[in-house]
């Protein structure tokens, strides 16, 4: 396994092994959908007005929108599913970090233009199977957002691919690069499919067509697969990296400091 | 038609304003209850994030009262997702007329989406490439025509 030259990559923690298998009601895993889709969304907005060229700004920024899209209708039925009044401001602006459900993946800081493009090849090529799963499963309002969000996601993977094998198929610096960026945030992808029976889609059964994604697009960059080791966990449990406190006090500040603030 | 249907078939997009929200498709229903006079319409978004939801929303009540239907509810459902094939002929006909390239037909899941000529709005070349993968709304991508060298919006298909 190649060695983990970024240090923004570390997670300050690591579980055990035994990861264990979250009861996963409908609350909690459509919860969790819409935190990896807000926290992406916040990252991926980190780079509005700072991409490095004109039209990926635009690309980031509404890639961002559609994730957010997403997030807004995941946490409004996550609170509608809860039944204790919360609604998608409350539950995106008045949780604290360990009540956060998202994936490690997302959280992680943006690094360079690669490590980014890392990032959301990773999580569209899973978000895409989901939600085209949750687009046909017996939850009504579940099947309804995932029918409309495998299409966005569609096109966030056919981006990101794009860049994944320009970059890694472009000069030596963009290949070493870009090959760093995927062997740095290997290791996250693994805990997107912890099983979990009980969940509306078992994360599990989308890893065959994750790992075909991958391994056609990563070929075709010239990129290395890396060897599945080190794995790190705990996201879904609410035991994050430092990386997302810091993140949600960003975004919750205004909110926080001015409860039903408005435009 | 009725008076409800009418006045809130014609409210505009408030992004591309040269097309209203019947012919772009993302008009699902309006219904009136005939006891109550009560006006139920059925929205759905083009993109999850679309930004002009709430200007629609409120332009739709807007509409409603000024054609005497005060008590009006607007509702979003996101089933069926909404298709740029739901763009009626008329409705492409007038983005084309604004400089905005019609979408090509969607494609449908499992097929390899075959890619046709984008035509320019302007002069009809199908001498076109794109510039930009994403563009000022969700709904639209930057593209630029190799014979009279002007840049245009494509609505992606979706």
């Amino acid at each position: 396994m190649s060695a983990r030259s970024e240090p923004v990559l570390r997670a300050p923690q690591s579980r055990t092994k035994t990861s264990p298998v979250s009861a996963s009601g409908p609350f909690e895993f459509t919860l969790a959908l819409g935190d990896d889709a807000l926290v992406a969304a916040q990252r991926l907005a980190e780079w509005t007005s700072r991409a490095p060229e004109m039209e990926e700004d635009v690309a980031l920024s509404n890639i961002a929108l559609d994730q957010l899209g997403a997030a807004r209708l995941l946490l409004t039925y996550a609170g509608e599913l809860e039944g204790a009044g919360r609604d998608e401001d409350a539950l995106a602006y008045l949780r604290d970090d360990r009540e956060f459900r998202n994936c490690l993946l997302v959280e992680l800081p943006n690094g360079d233009f690669a490590v980014t493009m890392a990032k959301l090849f990773f999580l569209a090529a899973y978000q895409l199977p989901l939600y085209t799963a949750l687009a046909g499963c017996g939850d009504e309002q579940l099947a309804a957002i995932g029918g409309k969000a495998r299409k966005e996601s569609a096109y966030h993977l056919d981006h990101a691919a794009l860049w994944v094998r320009r970059l890694g198929d472009g000069t030596g610096e963009s290949h070493r690069r870009m090959q760093a960026a995927v062997d740095g945030t290997w290791p996250y992808v693994h805990e997107l499919f912890a099983a979990d029976p009980a969940a509306p889609v078992d994360p599990a059964t989308l890893r065959a067509d994750f790992d075909a994604t991958v391994t056609t697009v990563l070929a075709e960059a010239t990129l290395t697969r890396p060897e599945s080791g080190w794995a790190p966990a705990g996201g879904r449990d609410g035991v994050h990296t430092e990386h997302l406190s810091y993140l949600l006090a960003e975004m919750q500040v205004l909110h926080r400091a001015h409860p039903g603030a408005r435009w | 038609m009725s008076t409800a249907r009418a006045a809130v078939a014609a409210v505009v997009d408030p992004e591309i304003r040269v097309i209203t929200i019947d012919e772009l498709g993302i008009l699902r229903a309006v219904d009136e209850d005939p006891a109550t006079g009560r006006v139920t319409v059925t929205i759905t978004p083009t993109y999850t994030g679309c930004p002009a939801m709430d200007v629609i929303r409120a332009d739709i009540r807007r509409a409603l009262a000024a054609a005497g239907h005060p008590d009006a509810e607007v509702r979003t459902v996101h089933a069926p997702a909404w298709s740029t094939d739901w763009i009626s002929e008329r409705g492409r006909a007038k983005l084309a007329e604004a400089g905005i390239a019609p979408p090509p037909p969607a494609a449908s899941g499992g097929v390899v989406p075959l890619t046709l000529a984008v035509r320019c709005p302007r002069c009809g070349s199908p001498e076109t490439e794109q510039i930009s993968r994403f563009g000022s709304t969700a709904c639209k991508a930057l593209w630029r025509c190799r014979d009279c060298a002007e840049p245009f919006d494509h609505l992606k298909a979706l």
